[in-house]
């Protein structure tokens, strides 16, 4: 079976994980009383794609040396990676109760120093493609086999960085790097094409040298398809851009910038866990 | 009289005294580890010629990247690379780098505890004619100011090598500090060098002083330590080649020998080597001191020689604060 083939079954499997994903993001957030409410549901589709099926990794082995390589560059969408990380065994779900506690190895922006698995540190924005160029290189040197998938979010392309860091893939042909952009269109303080307009993106990478590839974000089939694509992709560095709904999956969230750095309250959480209860009007809900 | 332990270049003080680049002596350290470290990476950015990596990008070329005017790329591709077995060294006049990508730093390679060395070159005044534009007069103080961050300032391109080669062979991140104009070649091969240890590198049976000095202006020390002497007053004169982590214990016991400190450095005295020395001495052994180097003004063009006498950094600056110092001994 191809490293890809999605049979019905895994993909219902998935689609199930992700919605417990954002259950768990709604009562992470809740608890930790601050953080970022609408990247981390709209990247929990990618986010489990990418944990529970596309990423060769070992939860019981982080720093297995031929790993595929997951950068998160928009390190403020946090929450669903820890998520992630949970529900696919590197550390207890239990310890998600600390996100931004002291002591925590959860810190409010990831630090590669505090839990075994985050690749980088990130938070300041645009210097994921960089790091993610800079290990694919490594991996070249070194003649391994790894991949490397950089996450990032469209506001971040208003840095010159993130610009710097294309034209460089693009000029060394890194076949080994394939980045992820969470084309959700809010940022803090509205949405993207109002603060500043990043579009034609796809047109951009294309002329930066890159493979472009356009896919709902939230439909887990097609974005494994797409990465698919992607590996398949030789002399040329792949960008997926990944069209998502911010906020997905709790009705009041979705498509609302506010929810763009804010967590929900205890009522606002009871309301978008009893709606992802009902896995989005597919079962009944339990209340 | 110069430390007779340490193998110092006898013609120090001979008019004809060897004079080179310190930035030398980074191109042939990072050529060397390059011949003995399959893993040592080198990035440029676009100042591979002037910042002396060329001769390793024409030996190493599958291990040389050039990423063009872009400080902060640099920078962050080289934490990736340093996160993933590699030892990176990056390239570039200290202004940009550590300057204009200070907190790619920050983030990448100082708190991602990344294999990184910064080599920041055309540090200080010393740069002359390019102006202040390009006299990186800040960087010790932004550099030291970061955990996990070790700062060298090597005094001559002999010293410049073996304090690149000494930390290419460690793991942890590192700012070090290069300088454009040729300085006098204070050291010799058999000199020792080690990370973290200041040298005293003029002794004297009776010093009321200590001169500590960073760079290339430990040799303007060394002259006015001389000159000093001539007139009967003594003093000591060492090298801090690592002002991070700072070597506390010479640093206080010659607090307790000699009581009075002058410290010098083509560099701001705010946040540079005087400050790193007041830090420690004032918690645990306050003596008076002055501080020579920059007094919070950018400089000029001109030639480095005329730009240390207008700015009050030249070696008859050095004496009077000698002076200066010993009378306010109490």
């Amino acid at each position: 079976m191809n490293l890809f083939d999605l049979p019905e079954n895994k993909l219902k499997e998935l689609e199930i994980k992700a919605v417990e994903a954002r259950k768990l993001v709604i009562s992470t957030l809740l608890e930790a009383g601050s953080g970022h409410s609408a990247g981390p549901l709209g990247m929990a589709d990618i986010f489990t794609a990418f944990y529970f099926h596309i990423l060769n990794h070992n939860p019981k082995d982080p720093d297995w040396d031929d790993r595929d390589r997951l950068i998160l560059s928009n390190g403020h969408i946090c929450p669903i990676r820890y998520v992630s990380m949970a529900q696919s065994g590197y550390f207890p779900i239990e310890e998600l109760k600390t996100l931004r506690k002291i002591n925590s190895r959860l810190q409010g922006h990831p630090h590669r120093g505090a839990l075994p698995g985050v690749e980088t540190t990130s938070g300041p924005l645009g210097e994921g493609i960089s790091q993610a160029i800079g290990i694919a290189l490594s991996g070249k040197l070194d003649k391994k086999e790894f991949h490397v998938y950089c996450i990032t979010s469209d506001g971040e392309h208003q840095e010159g960085n993130t610009w710097e860091a294309i034209m460089f893939a693009g000029k060394n042909k890194l076949e080994n790097l394939t980045v992820v952009l969470d084309r959700n269109n809010i940022q803090i303080d509205g949405t993207t094409e109002a603060v500043m307009p990043l579009e034609p993106l796809a047109d951009k990478y294309k002329s930066f040298n890159w493979h472009v590839i356009e896919v709902d974000g939230n439909n887990i089939m097609r974005f494994v398809d797409a990465v698919r694509e992607a590996r398949a992709v030789s002399e040329k560095p792949t960008i997926i851009i990944a069209n998502t709904i911010p906020g997905m999956g709790v009705d009041f969230m979705e498509n609302d910038f506010r929810w763009h750095g804010k967590p929900p309250n205890e009522n606002e959480a009871k309301l978008a866990l009893q709606e992802l209860r009902t896995l989005q009007g597919k079962i009944e809900s339990e209340y | 009289m110069l430390n007779p332990h340490l193998e110092l270049n006898q013609d120090i003080f001979n008019s004809d005294v060897e004079k080179t680049p310190t930035r030398d002596g980074f191109g042939k350290g990072i050529t060397e580890l390059g011949d003995i470290d399959n893993n040592i990476v080198v990035l440029s950015a676009d100042l591979t010629e002037s910042t002396r990596a060329d001769e390793f990008a024409k030996k190493f070329p599958e291990r040389f990247f050039q990423v063009g005017v872009a400080e902060q790329n640099m920078a962050a591709i080289a934490a990736g690379l340093g996160v993933t077995g590699k030892t990176a060294f990056i390239s570039s006049y200290a202004t940009f780098s550590p300057g204009k990508n200070w907190e790619t730093i920050r983030t990448t390679i100082a708190y991602n505890n990344a294999n990184v060395k910064i080599a920041g070159h055309h540090s200080g005044i010393a740069t002359g004619p390019d102006g202040a534009t390009h006299q990186a007069t800040e960087d010790i103080a932004i550099t030291r100011v970061w955990p996990n961050m070790d700062v060298l300032v090597p005094c001559d391109s002999i010293e410049a090598s073996k304090a690149t080669i000494a930390i290419g062979k460690t793991t942890r991140p590192a700012y070090i500090r290069f300088t454009r104009d040729k300085s006098p070649i204070i050291t010799t091969v058999k000199t020792p060098f080690e990370i973290g240890k200041m040298q005293t590198f003029w002794v004297s049976e009776n010093p009321q002083a200590t001169i500590f000095a960073t760079g290339y202006m430990l040799y303007y020390a060394l002259v006015a330590a001389k000159e000093l002497e001539e007139s009967n007053i003594q003093t000591l004169v060492v090298n801090v080649a690592t002002i991070k982590p700072l070597d506390k214990v010479l640093t206080l016991t010659l607090a307790k020998q000699t009581g009075a400190f002058v410290t010098i450095e083509d560099h701001q005295v705010t946040g540079g080597l005087g400050s790193a020395i007041a830090e420690l001495t004032s918690k645990n052994y306050p003596v008076p001191i002055e501080f020579i180097g920059l007094q919070d003004t950018f400089a000029e063009s001109g030639d480095p020689q005329e730009l240390r006498v207008k700015y009050k950094m030249d070696t008859q600056n050095i004496i009077e604060a000698v002076k200066k110092v010993i009378k306010r001994k109490k």
